[in-house]
């Protein structure tokens, strides 16, 4: 059973589309597979369209600029000379193989270009090229009786857990299970069964170059 | 032992939001929604018009939810894209997708100001994403992905499909539209079945039939 889901504020930044890819197709992941946040995102969505489209937020008062729906008529004209329909397309599911082993990646995932397989003893990272800054996004594969060292964050790191199980010093997680951890968490986890992985973590520059490189090289190789 | 060491930025709001937060163990389930300014009148009056539009591509009605949304997008659109050619280019988009995708809207899964937020939103999420991360990936449509309609219910329709009122009114619907009704209920195939004997891609059988049944429903609603 799911026990670890995204904060409130957070589904609530996602339903307004002001998280970035990486983040957003976590929480999309995440309740493709828990009734209770797809529950709370439906109306969470019900809430900001409201708010978006109701007739008492006049907080843009320029209304000099605001055109008036004569000046809209071209656009209008335009828009439905176009005599296409869009259709529902049914995209395939993305299959990915590591260590020998299938996995089916979740829709969210599904579009985002991967770098090659990085592989590191029971370890296996592939980075997903989202290009947001600070933000890395991976998917991490761990062979069963795998862990990663005991480590904390400064920042933080998210893990969103698509297949098998792990566990740490605070509990074990299950398929689905969103799990955030700050600064204050310090954890060793370990798979007995073996797990698949997203993570999205804030990774510094300054650790992935130079002696601290030397110094902890499962860090950057990780997040 | 090994320590990840994270540098702070603010380059995404969210990092706002991850300095407030902790482990959170539970699932809120005490979210509800304030009701809006909108009474039932004006929803009744958006779905009529994004049925009008589905069903006959009517360009008048198509005209009259323009001017209902289109200060609201624009206004969205300066908010979160800053400029007003950005905000102008929201609101072609999201009209235009309205327009091509009329069809796939069920009143019955939810209100249509929450269906055009949603398309509205995805398209700024796209937008904002080449901004700020230089991609073009459109990775919205993944990200929330129109979910994927179960409208027929067997249950609703069989009982009542061999009378012949229902017969007679099937006869007046469009060909096209028939013809998907027919297969799925005279003979009794699948979706699947129907597309591939058609020849046709499975979301036009989808919106086929959906269109057919909304045109049914309305046309048993008019005449009992």
């Amino acid at each position: 059973m799911i026990k670890h889901h995204p904060k409130h504020e957070l589904l609530n930044s996602f339903v307004e589309g002001s998280l970035p890819a990486s983040l957003s197709a976590a929480i999309s992941v995440h309740a493709e597979m828990c009734p209770i946040c797809a529950k709370n995102i439906a109306m969470l969505t019900e809430q900001s369209a409201s708010n978006a489209f109701s007739h008492d937020n006049h907080s843009y008062s320029d209304t000099s600029s605001v055109k008036q729906p004569a000046d809209y008529i071209d656009m209008i004209d335009l828009i439905t000379q176009s005599e296409s329909i869009n259709e529902v397309s049914e995209k395939a599911p993305l299959e990915i193989e590591i260590k020998g082993q299938t996995y089916q990646l979740p829709t969210a995932l599904r579009s985002m270009s991967m770098t090659g397989w990085h592989k590191m003893g029971k370890l296996s990272r592939t980075r997903l090229n989202l290009n947001e800054g600070p933000l890395h996004s991976s998917l991490l594969h761990i062979e069963k009786d795998g862990g990663v060292p005991s480590h904390t964050h400064k920042g933080f790191e998210l893990t969103l857990l698509l297949e098998g199980s792990f566990e740490d010093e605070m509990g074990t997680y299950e398929k689905g299970d969103f799990i955030w951890l700050t600064g204050e968490h310090t954890h060793h986890p370990h798979t007995t069964e073996g797990c698949l992985c997203f993570t999205v973590a804030d990774d510094a520059l300054q650790f992935t170059q130079g002696i601290s490189k030397l110094l902890n090289p499962i860090g950057s190789f990780i997040y | 032992m090994s320590f990840i060491e994270i540098k702070k930025t603010n380059d995404f709001e969210v990092l706002y939001i991850m300095n407030l937060s902790l482990m959170n163990i539970s699932a809120r389930s005490d979210i509800t929604i304030r009701h809006s300014a909108m009474n039932n009148d004006e929803y009744h009056q958006l779905n009529t018009w994004l049925y009008n539009i589905a069903a006959d591509r009517d360009k008048k009605a198509f005209a009259c939810l323009f001017n209902w949304f289109a200060p609201k997008i624009i206004r969205f659109g300066i908010q979160k894209l800053n400029t007003e050619t950005s905000a102008n280019e929201l609101l072609q988009e999201t009209m235009s997708n309205v327009w091509k995708k009329a069809h796939m809207f069920d009143a019955d899964k939810g209100q249509a100001t929450t269906w055009v937020y949603t398309i509205m939103r995805n398209l700024t999420f796209d937008m904002l994403r080449k901004i700020k991360s230089n991609r073009e990936d459109t990775l919205s449509d993944d990200i929330w992905p129109v979910a994927e309609s179960t409208m027929v219910e067997d249950d609703v329709f069989s009982d009542h499909l061999l009378t012949s009122s229902l017969a007679q009114h099937i006869e007046l619907l469009p060909e096209a539209q028939q013809t998907v009704v027919k297969y799925i209920y005279y003979r009794e195939l699948s979706q699947e079945q129907v597309a591939n004997e058609l020849n046709i891609p499975l979301g036009t059988v989808k919106s086929r039939l959906r269109l057919a049944l909304a045109k049914l429903k309305q046309q048993m609603g008019e005449s009992s």
